[in-house]
């Protein structure tokens, strides 16, 4: 007997917006979050186009021994949690008393790390990096900080799985609370925003130089993309068993019915449309649903011309017949990587929950393998019932998460 | 710098970064207790410390410093004795 799974928080910090209701007016506008950075050119990045994140104001809110260890992401992580526990009416009297988990997705802590080292080599001394050093560069800075501040008693890790990091946490959630190991997990997904984070990415090609048009440069599926736009923050998914939510009186938003992963086996960096296929066919095979039944697919899709070409292919193969709405929330966050799993499915939660499809913004021309998909290009009013998420990541790791409207 | 100097810039970042009351800072009192130090915050002294006057404090100094007038009298003689070197 299997344990349905609920979602009962949401909680969000990016760059569409510090909270969920500057988000959805966000979503529903088709407003880009992307800008530009100029102390990247300096750094020598080919693009400075980033999203732009506001940084949260923790002093006054939080006590010094708990401030001193958060990194940058981890900062976003807190204020996104703080906001998913406030509304699926989690307190602390409440949480002290029970086993909350918590799995975030995050692969980097690059300026934490970086910080770190350069104060080593200037100052000859590891004792001058402080306290909170190692508490901010570790991967699970996230997991590691938020258990310690909310007085976490459950599950307590980090999954690092390059962009499909914050997906995978969820996935993982739900399989735990499936099973009967959980009862209620904090889920998530965390990235930094920063000229350390990015630099490797940006080596490879991988960003759009359109810097003459910033709002314009992230175009999933478009067949003039030239790149992706680095960009976080961090999303926050309270999940529970539907039994935990009925008996807490939570709020219930939606359910979580299908989780579907494959590996590439392929090549590091390229995508896999055997392997995304593989993910998604899993996904639809856990929900027990025919591909016909979903309304909305909120693609990985991020703007890399091989990227969004194959995963065009994966999905018109698995969806081909029933042509779901399609769009790439990545049209206006740019590429959230390590939190983009978890994000997409607040975004995703949100339209649903408001009844519209948020618009690929930018889409403009198709290419051949985006031409059979049914793009929404502007918002759409529209009710849905059942959408999918995919997340896709380097080293070929896939991730294809399912959600239905709570009935 | 002046003694009067150095303890006015102590106090400053003790209220600053450990967030304590100013009126609990008073010479008697117990720096520990007041400040509520655990061993992670003692290592974040010695990085303001160094920050704000120039030398590393050795963990083991701070068995003789008890109250706040025994750390501004330690801050004074490494001041000092920096300055005469």
């Amino acid at each position: 007997m299997h344990n349905r799974v609920v979602i009962t928080g949401l909680g969000i910090w990016s760059c569409l917006g510090k909270n969920l209701d500057e988000v959805t007016d966000s979503l529903r506008a088709g407003k880009s979050g992307i800008g530009m950075d100029m102390e990247r050119k300096e750094w020598g990045y080919r693009s400075s186009l980033t999203g732009i994140v506001a940084k949260p104001e923790l002093k006054g809110i939080l006590d010094r021994r708990a401030r001193v260890g958060l990194s940058e992401e981890a900062e976003y992580a807190y204020m996104a949690t703080l906001e998913a526990m406030k509304n699926a009416k989690m307190d602390m009297s409440w949480v002290e008393k029970n086993e909350v988990g918590i799995l975030y997705g995050n692969d980097s802590s690059a300026k934490a790390v970086s910080e770190a080292i350069d104060t080593i080599r200037i100052k000859k001394d590891t004792t001058l990096l402080g306290s909170g050093s190692i508490f901010q560069s570790m991967n699970c800075t996230v997991t590691m900080n938020l258990s310690t501040i909310f007085k976490l008693k459950g599950i307590n890790f980090t999954i690092s799985a390059a962009c499909a990091s914050g997906s995978h946490a969820i996935g993982l959630g739900y399989l735990m609370i499936k099973w009967g190991l959980q009862k209620h997990i904090i889920c998530g997904g965390a990235q930094e925003v920063n000229p350390f984070a990015f630099g490797s990415f940006d080596g490879l090609s991988a960003f759009s130089i359109r810097e003459n048009e910033p709002t314009k440069a992230s175009r999933p599926f478009d067949k003039d993309r030239d790149g992706l736009i680095p960009s976080g923050g961090a999303a926050t998914v309270i999940i529970e068993s539907y039994e935990s939510a009925m008996e807490r009186g939570a709020p219930i938003l939606a359910e979580i019915v299908g989780y579907g992963f494959s590996s590439n086996g392929e090549h590091i960096s390229n995508s896999s449309v055997d392997g995304q296929i593989r993910s998604l066919n899993m996904a639809l095979k856990d929900a027990g649903v025919d591909a016909s039944v979903i309304d909305y697919i909120n693609a990985h899709a991020t703007s890399t011309p091989g990227g969004d070409f194959a995963e065009a292919q994966a999905i018109d193969a698995v969806f081909g017949q029933s042509k779901p709405m399609v769009s790439s929330t990545k049209s206006m966050t740019g590429h959230e990587c390590w939190m983009a799993g978890a994000s997409e499915i607040v975004y995703s939660t949100l339209m649903m929950q408001n009844n519209f499809i948020a618009p690929n913004i930018n889409f403009e021309n198709p290419d051949e393998a985006s031409a059979k998909l049914n793009i929404v290009s502007k918002t759409t009013e529209k009710n849905i019932d059942m959408y999918l998420s995919n997340s896709f990541g380097f080293g070929g790791t896939n991730s294809s998460l399912i959600i239905k409207k709570f009935k | 710098m002046t003694q009067q100097e150095i303890i006015a810039k102590i106090n400053e970042f003790l209220v600053e970064e450990f967030e304590v009351d100013a009126e609990k800072i008073v010479p008697t009192a117990n720096l520990r207790e007041t400040l509520e130090l655990d061993s992670l915050d003692y290592v974040d002294l010695v990085v303001i410390i160094e920050s704000n006057f120039g030398f590393k404090v050795v963990a083991e100094d701070f068995i003789n410093i008890h109250t706040f007038q025994d750390f501004y009298d330690y801050v004074n003689r490494k001041v000092t004795e920096k300055a005469t070197a």
